[in-house]
């Protein structure tokens, strides 16, 4: 029952930063391996802001947001966009963006380490226990979990009930009929490309407040979202979010049962079981 | 064999030759830089075989190189030090047997993020492992091969992977790579199983890195997980690489030797920024010279060629 | 019709909710040219993709000369002696051309290597009628050789059966002739072909009979004349309100 309620709180963490990642690859087609890199990046503002100035997490992540958005789009607009123009197809492309986005997440942890140093860092923030059904609980990773499942709600509603959403949606489907049908393609891409990021850096500020970080943690992070993505089936949200609550429990048992050093070797366990028996995600048809 | 092809065979040979004679000068720095060279020269070339013709980016040779390395950290105080490096070199194909054989059935993606965190993934497994039953977290490697004879040996396996390279190139594999890294649908309806191929020629690529590993051991005294599984090195293999240039054999070498000497450079002025400069360079390399050296030198003699005639 | 070279069985292909491909039923012989006719998204391409191994049928099954393939991958299929051309042409953009009729002619049904090989791709581009230097890029062929190349990479492997998808489409009216008769060059050497058309004239000139599809079934067979004249044909091409 522990394990249970500590994974599903992990796990819709997870669900929201694989989101962001999803939105990046599924709508603006960038495989980013910088994904977790924005994620610690994330996570050390939130940090600075509440050494620094006593501010929530829950109030600076919302301080942080705008400062990514804007910086994930310049990434687009500079660095991906010059990619996507000179491909002469998807998997060139493909190649293209793994590479200059692992050059980017050396830069972002070459960068961090520069700042702030390659030391561990934590805070403690709303430490205190909190029962649930006769368990108790670290009360910030419960307003954690809460937080992230109201962004991701939020999320799934716009994309599902607003017009640009919607444009968004069209374009991950296929991105030449969106084009056809007025959709400013690469608008789209650079939109979903900044959300994405912002969303997951959202997702690094929770993380945070029970977590203890580095600057070079963050390859483990992209690890885990690219591995949800895939097993939820790239662009399909629902999927996602099961994967992502799946992988939270099983790491959390995993860690909990066995050794808590395995965390990644339970994404792999997923990502193998996955790949030989399920390639095309939870929900996903086969590709035909 | 054509007359460029002995050619070029001669030129390799006097290379080679020139290259064995460094230990000979005595300066312990130059030998081991020229370690190092060596290293990368036939990680970077075997990362290439695979990688080149077929544009999948292996990121997991840090694991098959660390999975060599610890293959000689556990068997050297009880098993002859030559068939530890048979053994690294059986471990490193098998282990890119089983990852080629999940993910190289599938597309191009799953096989880079799988390698992406290998090393990791291995590294906490081997951590796990040690910490639970080995009890202790690392090992000593004490021997008498000295640094001369790792240079040497390096030089040797060089001159392997050349050779195999070569073969390759000529070979029916060698030829359905590069088709399949032009067109996989293609491929496979004109009769090539893509998946055997590729499985293949990445078992080549592992099993050399896995060798250099083992190889390397000697050079620690002592080795822990974190030595051996450096997820920096996948990284820097790629990056000498595309320096180099993947279309031709001789592409890497070209792109190793100035990076190496940059490299040495950088790091002692620069200690604390070489994370930020690599991810620098990686860049520069992605943005400007997207094929390398090579792709620099063909695309000047084509205009050389065309203002010629 | 002569001996039965392949045969399908009641193949049906789902695509999740949609049937592409539904109870499909039909046979080709030796040495014939089977046209497979239909509006468009009648399932002739997922028809062709099916026989060739780009997809694998939900039921149903497909033999040649008495074993199943069905079952196969499309590379043992290709082996097996089943080529094919692609509705949209692919070539190989990093090799030469002669290099392209050689990567059919070395892993397929009948294979050969080095020099046999590049002798037999040289003569599949005189075939073909394709003259340009074998060390030339793809890139400078125009488009009428670009198909010209796809077919003798396709032929390079001497298949049992050949598989044109839309082979004449695009093509301007003097390049529809050549490639015609290239066309029925090939049928009076004796191949086996199985052709996804639209070109009515192609169809009515080179076919021995002709299998029609409309959503995913057959809805008749035989001769050209005969199933251009079926009232069925007519409305499933024009629509009810002209039959």
């Amino acid at each position: 029952m522990d394990i249970l309620i500590t994974g599903l709180l992990l796990g819709g963490i997870y669900a929201l930063m694989a989101m962001g990642l999803s939105l990046q690859y599924g709508v603006a087609r960038i495989m980013n391996l910088a994904n977790g890199e924005m994620l610690v990046v994330g996570a050390f503002a939130a940090f600075w802001f509440f050494t620094v100035a006593q501010l929530s997490p829950l109030i600076s992540v919302f301080l942080i947001a705008p400062v990514i958005f804007a910086l994930n789009w310049l990434i687009y607009q500079f660095m991906l966009l010059p990619l996507v123009k000179r491909a002469k197809s998807q998997g060139q492309l493909e190649v293209d963006s793994i590479l200059a986005t692992f050059g980017m997440s050396f830069i972002l942890v070459g960068l961090m380490v520069a700042v702030f140093g390659g030391d561990y860092f934590n805070y403690t923030f709303l430490a205190e226990p909190m029962e649930i059904l006769g368990n108790t609980y670290a009360a910030n990773r419960v307003v954690a979990f809460l937080m992230a499942m109201l962004i991701g709600g939020l999320l799934y509603l716009w994309l599902n009930h607003t017009r640009p959403g919607m444009a968004m949606r069209a374009v991950s489907v296929d991105t030449e009929a969106a084009g056809l049908v007025g959709i400013d393609v690469q608008r789209m891409s650079a939109l979903a490309f900044a959300l994405g990021g912002t969303v997951t850096a959202i997702g690094g500020g929770f993380i945070s407040t029970f977590q203890t970080m580095d600057a070079s943690i963050g390859i483990l992070f992209t690890m885990k979202a690219l591995i949800i993505v895939i097993m939820g089936g790239v662009g399909d949200i629902r999927g996602t979010i099961v994967a992502a609550l799946v992988l939270g429990l099983l790491e959390t048992f995993i860690a909990t049962v066995i050794d808590p050093g395995l965390t990644l070797a339970a994404a792999y366990l997923m990502f193998i079981l996955v790949l030989l028996f399920r390639p095309q995600g939870f929900f996903g048809r086969k590709p035909s | 064999m054509t007359d460029k092809d002995w050619r070029n065979f001669g030129l390799a040979v006097v290379g080679l030759a020139i290259a064995a004679c460094l230990p000979l000068s005595g300066n312990g720095y130059y030998l081991t830089i020229g370690v190092t060279i060596a290293m990368y020269v036939v990680l970077a070339t075997s990362w290439a075989l695979f990688s080149g013709p077929t544009h999948y980016i292996s990121l997991a040779t840090a694991a098959f190189y660390g999975l060599g390395t610890y293959v000689v950290a556990l068997g050297i105080d009880d098993v002859p030090y030559i068939v530890l490096l048979v053994i690294a070199l059986v471990v490193g194909a098998v282990s890119a047997a089983l990852v080629g054989l999940a993910t190289l059935r599938l597309s191009g993606v799953y096989f880079v993020i799988f390698t992406l965190g290998l090393a990791e993934m291995v590294r906490q497994v081997v951590t796990w492992v040690q910490s639970n039953w080995g009890g202790h977290q690392g090992n000593y490697v004490l021997t008498d091969i000295t640094e001369e004879i790792i240079y040497w040996e390096l030089l040797a396996l060089a001159a392997c992977v050349y050779l195999a390279g070569w073969l390759i190139g000529r070979s029916r594999l060698g030829f359905a790579l590069k088709i399949i890294g032009n067109d996989e649908v293609v491929a496979a309806h004109s009769g090539i199983n893509t998946a055997r191929s590729k499985v293949l020629l990445f078992m080549v690529s592992g099993m050399v890195a896995s060798l250099v590993g083992a190889i390397l051991a000697p050079r620690w005294t002592y080795i822990e997980p974190s030595i051996a599984f450096s997820p920096m090195l996948s990284f820097q293999v790629v990056i000498m690489a595309l320096l180099g240039g993947v279309k031709r054999l001789w592409g890497p070498l070209v792109g190793v030797i100035p990076f190496t000497l940059l490299w040495e450079a950088v790091s002692i002025s620069f200690p604390n920024q070489t994370l930020l400069l690599m991810g620098v360079a990686f860049l520069l390399i992605v943005y400007t010279i997207p094929h390398g050296f090579v792709g620099l030198l063909e695309t000047y003699s084509a205009r050389f060629r065309e203002r010629k005639g | 019709m002569a001996r039965s070279i392949l045969s399908v069985q009641n193949l049906t292909k789902k695509f999740g909710g949609l049937v592409a491909v539904n109870g499909m039923t039909f046979d080709v012989g030796e040495h014939e040219v089977l046209g497979l006719i239909g509006p468009n998204g009648s399932g002739k391409t997922t028809m062709m993709n099916l026989i060739s191994g780009a997809l694998k049928p939900t039921s149903g099954s497909i033999s040649l000369q008495g074993t199943r393939i069905s079952d196969l991958p499309a590379q043992e299929i290709n082996r097996k002696g089943v080529a094919r051309t692609f509705q949209l042409v692919r070539l190989l953009p990093s090799l030469n051309v002669i290099e392209n009729v050689i990567a059919g002619a070395v892993f397929g049904h009948r294979k050969r290597w080095g020099v046999e090989a590049e002798n037999y791709a040289r003569e599949m581009l005189e075939r073909v009628g394709l003259q340009v230097a074998g060390d030339a890029p793809v890139s400078t062929l125009t488009y009428i050789d670009q198909k010209r190349l796809e077919l003798a990479r396709v032929l390079a492997s001497d298949p049992k059966i050949l598989l044109l998808d839309e082979w004449l489409a695009g093509l301007n009216p003097t390049e529809l002739e050549t490639g015609i008769s290239l066309i029925r060059d090939l049928r009076n050497d004796g191949r086996t072909i199985i052709l996804v058309e639209h070109v009515m004239d192609a169809i009515r000139s080179l076919c021995d009979r002709c299998v029609v599809m409309n959503s995913g079934t057959k809805i008749a067979e035989g001769t050209p004349a005969e199933v251009l004249a079926d009232r069925e044909v007519i409305r499933a091409y024009l629509g009810d309100d002209d039959a």
